[in-house]
């Protein structure tokens, strides 16, 4: 029996502690189902020590008041008693008062909090974090905390859950904290992980019929996407019991290179519960879906464009390569698929070791790997979830950084940053980092 | 009794019989955190005999008995100087009882000489002596046909320093406060089936409060209180997306001195036929962007808007806000480099008698159109020198403080007219050498 390895995870600003609560939900729920013992146990030791190894932080004391309430009300789980550091007022939307202000005021305290989950655990398998780039605290706070944590622990993995909020605004200066945070984030995480509201909307409205979507229900399709890929799986590396290394794996399957970071997910079959009893699902079927929504950077399975294909196999040569290309045509560094359910053994992936789905410059044995488990997750008999290092988020990445730019060109709001400590220089600092990013990404 | 909570602790201490702070759940002495300044007595004396006498305590009240007639000058140069370290006093005292400050609400008249004038003054005080404390100054400003023939000196005078000291402005004209008193009052009275309104469920009654609508202004006063609550609703209550209040400066202010917001509210009362469907929610977003529910009179639509903020109470979804979003962001105006300017709250608990509502806050250009006028009726008053002695004659008050004045509301006015002015194409990106 291999001593596994603890996640430690850290919830920050409002949309980090919702978001948090709901995973801890629905890990507790899916471990807590049928005919999985094992399963269970890993996960127990993974997430919960006598009470989750959660962490959480917040500038304002309401979110976490009721996430700590409703997780003691379940009565299966709860938030360690001082686990969580909050003050009375929030940051303001703002990321400087965030990064500036709020983060080093109270560096130590939460440090305290990291450190002391840290310590329970026999072993660290790595820092999950969750938190919103839009706002001040999970945004600003967050980015200066992971900042200290990378510091304090040069060796553990430090995986950074990031929700991309609304194109069409919740905070107005939401692109500029979006492109601070990336910026920094991007020198100090070892991956993150993106969530795009609109995504995970449209996922509510038309997969799941859910007439009246609110914040909660957004935050469990996010929740569930999340504990898909953290529960207990077998891997390469430990094909016969469950892995002890989740995030060390993810790392190494997907992030080879460290100029390329961003992973997205996609989850398929996502319904309501109504439907589900009635739907039958076989793993050529959903593969074959996923496959293209890979492809076509369709973020849910509708409105797939089956028309976009990977380029012909045969070719000589750098250019032709190029030009075979559908222009559509989403290009992959590495994929990370992880089967749940039933009759998980007979799944076939060849579709994805296809080597015309990525780069060139990188050997394909190294750019796609599959975790399976054969436990049913979370009440989906069988359930594919896809981690993908390619250029499905090119797109809105794009987005964020033009309409930032455009905002700066006009210097709106920019005198609430300086007035924490943020100059147009460190903006400017970041708006190349970023183009940076695009630009890589952009010429795979 | 009640339970002293979050939310009440935010504008009330709860206090036992020596004055000092509660401790345990239960009300004790609610006292309002406020400070009460007006020189004369008359309005303080009757809140002292009034039904709410027992929230303020008397060393709230600072007065004096001939009032500033109605002249700026007085009650800033000279009230001010007489007052100033007894008001902060009074404010430190309050502040002190505070775990954490947010922010500062001053509540005021432009057109007089108290308010304005010595307003003014307390909003300086305010910023020197409490800096990283928000400044959210609600001001009524006063309409052509108002009866103080100076008080487009004391708006001007005033205006200069709420643009160069307030974080935040919320104006209010007292035509549009009548207008929808009226408009209230005319569903009431018009008896027709089905458009009965609940009683003591509008926004002018004073729902839930203590005190029965009876004085003139009192119910337009009611519509700026309920203005107050909702936009504290979400700091005093819990919801899935929180707003505070220093999130209102941040969001909606993009260049310091432009921060004068249009304020609307919905929905104005509640039908208390049963039969009548509840108003469909698209509806209140709809109204919410009319001009028959803004505090102040301003067109909105017809000029830019710089940023817009919906706070929304009670049984509200997500994706209720995002449909109206998407629904009315075509008919709305944006500047280019913000088109999608949007910051939205969802607070769970709606306001008394209602199922729920909206407030929207625009930084719009339209606002110019107001301080064009006040500033017309400025120059009419000061080409002819009229009643300036009155006011020079105060000591501390020079001719150079009108120019100023006058200079400061114009170069307001200039620049959000600059705002409006045919756009830049987008400034192009940064480019990385490959």
């Amino acid at each position: 029996m291999s001593i596994d390895m603890s996640v430690v995870s850290l919830q920050l600003g409002q949309c980090g502690n919702q978001i948090g609560h709901e995973l801890f939900s629905v890990i507790s729920d899916d471990s807590n189902g049928p005919n999985r013992k094992k399963y269970k146990q890993c996960s127990d030791d993974r997430f919960f020590y006598e009470t989750s190894a959660g962490v959480l932080v917040d500038m304002e004391p309401k979110v976490i008041s009721q996430a700590i309430a409703k997780a003691s009300k379940s009565g299966r789980w709860r938030y360690g008693d001082k686990a969580h550091f909050s003050q009375k007022q929030g940051s303001g939307n703002n990321w400087a008062n965030g990064f500036c202000v709020h983060g080093p005021r109270h560096e130590e305290a939460v440090e305290d909090l990291v450190r002391k989950e840290i310590e329970r655990c026999d072993r660290l398998a790595g820092i999950f974090t969750m938190m919103s780039v839009a706002g001040g605290t999970g945004s600003g706070v967050g980015t200066y905390i992971t900042q200290r944590l990378r510091d304090l622990y040069p060796n553990s993995f430090i995986l950074n859950q990031v929700t991309w909020p609304y194109g069409a605004g919740e905070v107005i200066v939401q692109n500029y904290n979006s492109v601070l945070t990336l910026s920094h984030l991007y020198q100090l995480s070892d991956a993150i992980l993106v969530h795009e509201n609109d995504t995970v909307h449209k996922i509510c409205s038309r997969l799941m019929n859910i007439k009246h979507i609110s914040i909660s229900d957004v935050n469990k399709v996010i929740a569930h996407q999340l504990a898909s890929v953290l529960q207990p799986a077998y891997t390469a590396d430990s094909p016969c019991h469950y892995s002890t290394n989740p995030i060390g794996e993810l790392m190494s399957s997907l992030v080879s290179h460290p100029e390329y970071k961003l992973l997205s997910l996609c989850n398929i079959p996502q319904m309501s519960s109504t439907s589900l009893a009635y739907s039958v699902f076989n793993w050529p079927g959903l593969l074959k879906h996923l496959r293209q929504m890979l492809i076509a950077s369709a973020r849910m399975e509708e409105g797939i464009d089956w028309t976009v294909s990977a380029p012909s196999a045969v070719t000589s040569g750098g250019e032709s390569a190029t030009n075979s290309r559908h222009k559509n045509f989403n290009i992959s560094l590495a994929n990370l698929l992880i089967l749940r359910g039933k009759d998980v053994s007979t799944a076939v992936t060849d579709g994805f070791k296809d080597p015309t789905l990525y780069v060139p410059w990188l050997k394909t044995e190294n750019s796609f790997s599959t975790w399976t488990c054969p436990v049913a997750f979370n009440g989906y008999e069988k359930s594919a979830t896809l981690v993908s290092n390619s250029q499905s988020l090119l797109k809105p990445l794009d987005n964020i950084v033009r309409k930032a730019w455009n905002m700066f060109a006009s210097r709106a709001y920019v005198h609430q940053y300086t007035k924490f400590g943020i100059s147009e220089e460190d903006f400017l600092d970041s708006f190349t980092a970023l183009e940076q990013i695009i630009s890589s990404y952009t010429h795979l | 009794m009640g339970v002293y909570d979050e939310a009440l602790s935010s504008f009330f201490r709860n206090v036992d019989q020596r004055g000092a702070d509660s401790t345990g759940g239960k009300i004790t002495a609610l006292k309002a955190r406020a400070v009460l300044v007006d020189m004369e007595e008359g309005v303080l004396g009757e809140i002292l005999q009034g039904p709410l006498r027992s929230l303020f305590s008397s060393t709230q009240l600072i007065s004096d008995v001939s009032g500033s007639g109605n002249n700026w000058a007085v009650g800033h140069h000279t009230y001010g100087l007489a007052y100033r370290e007894q008001i902060v006093d009074q404010v430190r005292k309050a502040a002190e009882h505070c775990d954490c400050l947010q922010c500062f609400f001053l509540i005021h008249s432009m057109g007089g000489g108290t308010g304005s004038g010595l307003g003014t003054f307390v909003l300086k005080l305010l910023e020197d002596e409490f800096p990283e404390v928000y400044r959210i100054v609600t001001s009524v400003y006063p309409t052509a046909e108002d009866d103080v023939i100076t008080s487009p000196y004391n708006s001007v005078l005033a205006m200069k320093e709420l643009t160069e000291h307030a974080d935040c402005v919320l104006p209010v004209d007292n035509q549009s406060l009548v207008d929808i008193v009226g408009k209230i009052q005319h569903m009431s009275n018009t008896g027709k089936p089905g458009c009965t309104i609940k009683k003591d469920c509008t926004i002018i009654s004073g729902q839930g409060g203590v005190v029965k609508v009876e004085k003139p202004f009192d119910a337009m006063n009611n519509i700026v209180a309920n203005l107050l609550l909702n936009i504290t609703s979400s700091a005093r209550f819990e919801g899935s997306l929180n707003m505070d209040l220093n999130e209102i400066a941040m969001n909606l202010v993009p260049f310091p001195r432009l921060h004068y917001l249009v304020s609307s509210l919905t929905p104005l009362y509640t039908l208390a036929d049963v039969n009548v469907p509840p108003r469909r929610l698209d509806q209140m977003f709809s109204d919410a962007f009319s001009k028959e529910h803004q505090l102040i009179r301003a067109d909105p639509k017809h000029n830019l808007y710089l940023a817009c903020a919906l706070m929304l109470r009670g049984d509200v979804q997500l994706s209720d806000l995002r449909r109206n979003i998407e629904r009315l962001k075509p008919t709305l105006p944006f500047v280019p480099w913000n088109q999608e300017g949007w910051k939205t709250s969802l607070c769970s608990v709606p306001p008394v008698c209602h199922s729920h509502s909206l407030l929207a806050l625009a930084n719009n250009t339209c606002v110019k159109s107001t301080f064009f006028d006040l500033r017309e009726r400025f120059v009419k008053l000061y080409r002819r020198k009229a009643h300036l002695h009155h006011y020079l004659a105060v000591d501390g008050m020079e001719l150079a403080g009108f120019s100023e004045a006058l200079s400061s509301i114009s170069a307001l006015i200039e620049e959000y007219t600059h705002l409006e002015s045919p756009l830049m194409p987008n400034a192009p990106r940064l480019t990385i050498a490959t």
